[in-house]
């Protein structure tokens, strides 16, 4: 079956997942398209986490259907190194590979997981951190940056892979306010280029601005979404007045 | 207003941690986190045991000049036998040597079998690993020179296995169950998000294994490896039970030749344990530096 843009890229039907007794996504639907930023903001526990965590199959689910270009991820089947080569992640604790300077940390997947050329992915490597604001950093350890720093070359290595979709897991949520500005100026950069992203965010005034679409989740469902303009402005849900009563 | 209500120890500090029981906290906090790691005990030789080996040696040496009438002195037979007696350490470090390299190599492999994703791979090398890791060594030991055959014949030629080599591999078991464990503890000390993060750039598990985690894992497991080291070499002269000829087997040899005079025996013994422990401690010593170094870093 073939994909093309006019359908979803991430297209996410009726999922269930539970760890064990506890119900964790009770029923979640909806689709990414092309070149769309999504936010999902919702309660601590609520399951936010393990959402995108199963986009690119870091999770199983138990019922339901994810597709990315069109292709089931939680096929047995599927080939997940394929989905993982297409899915770029970031998480909130950074992540980045300790005994490998930032060059190195963008490097090594390019080379070892897509056999590219080592001189050809340096040189897009080079360009990849400058475009995230580290000139300089190249050699520097990850124990050397700080964490924005850090989070900003954890964004160059995903995208050093060409994914089609990025998820983001509360990328800014171990950082210190100052800092939190220039990852999420990295994140707009990339919307702006076109690229599909899926957030997971507690930063309301940035999904507001950058957000096509915004999901609030609620103990496993999603309770209720809009765009920012509707979604902040006219809740009509009691839980997520609440939640944004608390937040803004 | 009541979200604003501050809570202690949610908005604020809690009072109960008191900031002077910090570093100790954080001392109890890190020896429990290395012995769980490694699962021992750590040899903490102090140079004052060396020096209580010395005096122990001075003072019975001098005991028995004093009470000696006209045979030999002790201190004259121990150096005239001084060469033989390190002549048996030497076996002994040989030994230890071997054992460790062999050990390494199957803890090694048994201890990434450990981590295996196979239930039964994982499973089969847990219970070899549980099994050589709480065995006493020296029934270890007695097993395998019991088991092993004194000599193999391959064709026409007949290959003699002296005991000493079967003591290597003796030795050999109990260190490499607890590498296993020291590659297996390493392994899952490495935080998920590392796995994690390997495996949504679309890295292998052998690639993961191979390029994220183990090069992270190196610097960890050398202060134990180290430590494992220190207490195969002490326990070396185990297999004198059996007869090979090490520095305990060559004190007792020399002692006999002297007519196993009594007043030899201190004497003897604490000098084969200040040999002991003359080579162990900058050992021991080294690893503790090596760990404190590298648990900055970590
Ligand atoms: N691997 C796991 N095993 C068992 N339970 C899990 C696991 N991962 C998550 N959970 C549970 O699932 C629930 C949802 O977790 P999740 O991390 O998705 O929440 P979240 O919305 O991301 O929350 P937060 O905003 O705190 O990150 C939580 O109750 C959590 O304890
Ligand atoms: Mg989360």
């Amino acid at each position: 079956m073939a994909w093309d843009e006019s359908q979803p890229m991430v297209s996410i039907n009726d999922v269930h997942k539970s760890f064990g007794e506890l119900k964790v996504l009770n029923g979640v639907s909806f689709d990414v398209m092309k070149r769309e930023v999504i936010c999902i903001i919702g309660p601590s526990g609520s399951g936010k986490s393990t959402l995108i965590r199963c986009v690119n199959a870091l999770n199983t689910i138990d019922k339901g259907s994810i597709t990315v270009q069109g292709q089931e991820v939680h096929d047995p089947k599927l080939d997940k190194l394929e989905l993982r080569k297409k899915v770029g992640m970031v998480f909130q604790q950074y992540n980045l590979f300790p005994h490998k300077t930032a060059l190195e940390n963008v490097m090594m997947a390019p080379t070892h997981v897509l056999k590219q050329d080592k001189a050809e992915v340096e040189e897009r490597a080079y360009k990849l951190i400058k475009k995230v604001r580290l000139d300089g950093k190249e050699r520097s350890y990850p124990g050397e940056l700080s964490g924005g720093q850090q989070q900003r070359v954890a964004i160059a290595r995903s995208l050093a892979m060409n994914p089609d979709v990025m998820l983001f897991d509360e990328v800014t949520a171990a950082l210190d306010p100052e800092t939190v500005k220039e990852v999420l100026v990295t994140i707009q950069e990339l919307a702006e280029d076109g690229m599909t992203c899926m957030l997971v965010t507690h930063e309301m005034g940035f999904a507001r601005e950058l957000a096509d679409h915004i999901y609030f989740t609620d103990r496993g469902i999603i309770v209720e979404h809009g765009p920012p303009v509707t979604f902040f402005t006219d809740a009509k849900d009691p839980r997520t007045k609440e939640f944004l009563s608390q937040i803004l | 207003m009541k979200r604003c209500r501050m809570l202690t120890g949610v908005n604020t500090t809690a009072p109960t941690r008191l900031p002077v029981l910090l570093p100790s906290a954080a001392a109890t906090i890190g020896a429990a986190r290395r012995e769980r790691h490694e699962g021992t005990f750590r040899l903490n030789l102090k140079l004052w045991h060396g020096g209580a080996l010395l005096l122990l040696l001075l003072i019975f040496l001098g005991v028995a000049e004093a009470a000696n009438g006209t045979r030999e002195g002790p201190w004259a037979i121990l150096w005239r036998w001084k060469w033989f007696v390190l002549q048996g350490f030497g076996l002994n470090l040989l030994i230890s040597f071997l054992a460790m390299a062999l050990g390494t190599v199957a803890g090694a492999v048994l201890g990434l079998m450990q981590v295996s994703l196979l239930a039964p791979v994982r499973t089969s090398s847990w219970v070899v690993t549980q099994f050589f890791r709480n065995s006493p060594w020296l029934v270890l030991l007695f097993t395998v020179m019991l088991l092993l055959p004194f000599e193999i014949e391959i064709g026409d030629t007949v290959f003699p296995i002296p005991d000493w080599t079967k003591a290597v591999i003796g030795f050999s078991l109990p260190i490499m169950a607890n590498l296993s464990e020291v590659v297996r503890g390493a392994v899952i000390s490495i935080p998920s998000g590392q796995w994690e993060s390997s495996e949504s750039l679309a890295f292998s598990r052998r690639q993961t294994i191979w390029m994220i985690i183990l090069p992270q894992c190196f610097k960890r497991m050398i202060p134990p490896w180290m430590n494992w080291y220190c207490i195969l070499a002490m326990a070396t002269p185990l297999c004198s039970i059996m007869g090979v000829e090490e520095s305990v087997t060559h004190v007792s040899q020399a002692m006999a030749a002297e007519d196993n005079r009594p007043d030899l025996l201190t004497p003897f013994y604490s000098f084969l344990l200040l040999i002991h422990f003359v080579y162990t401690y900058p050992i021991a010593r080294w690893t503790i530096s090596l760990e404190r170094k590298f648990a900055v870093k970590l």
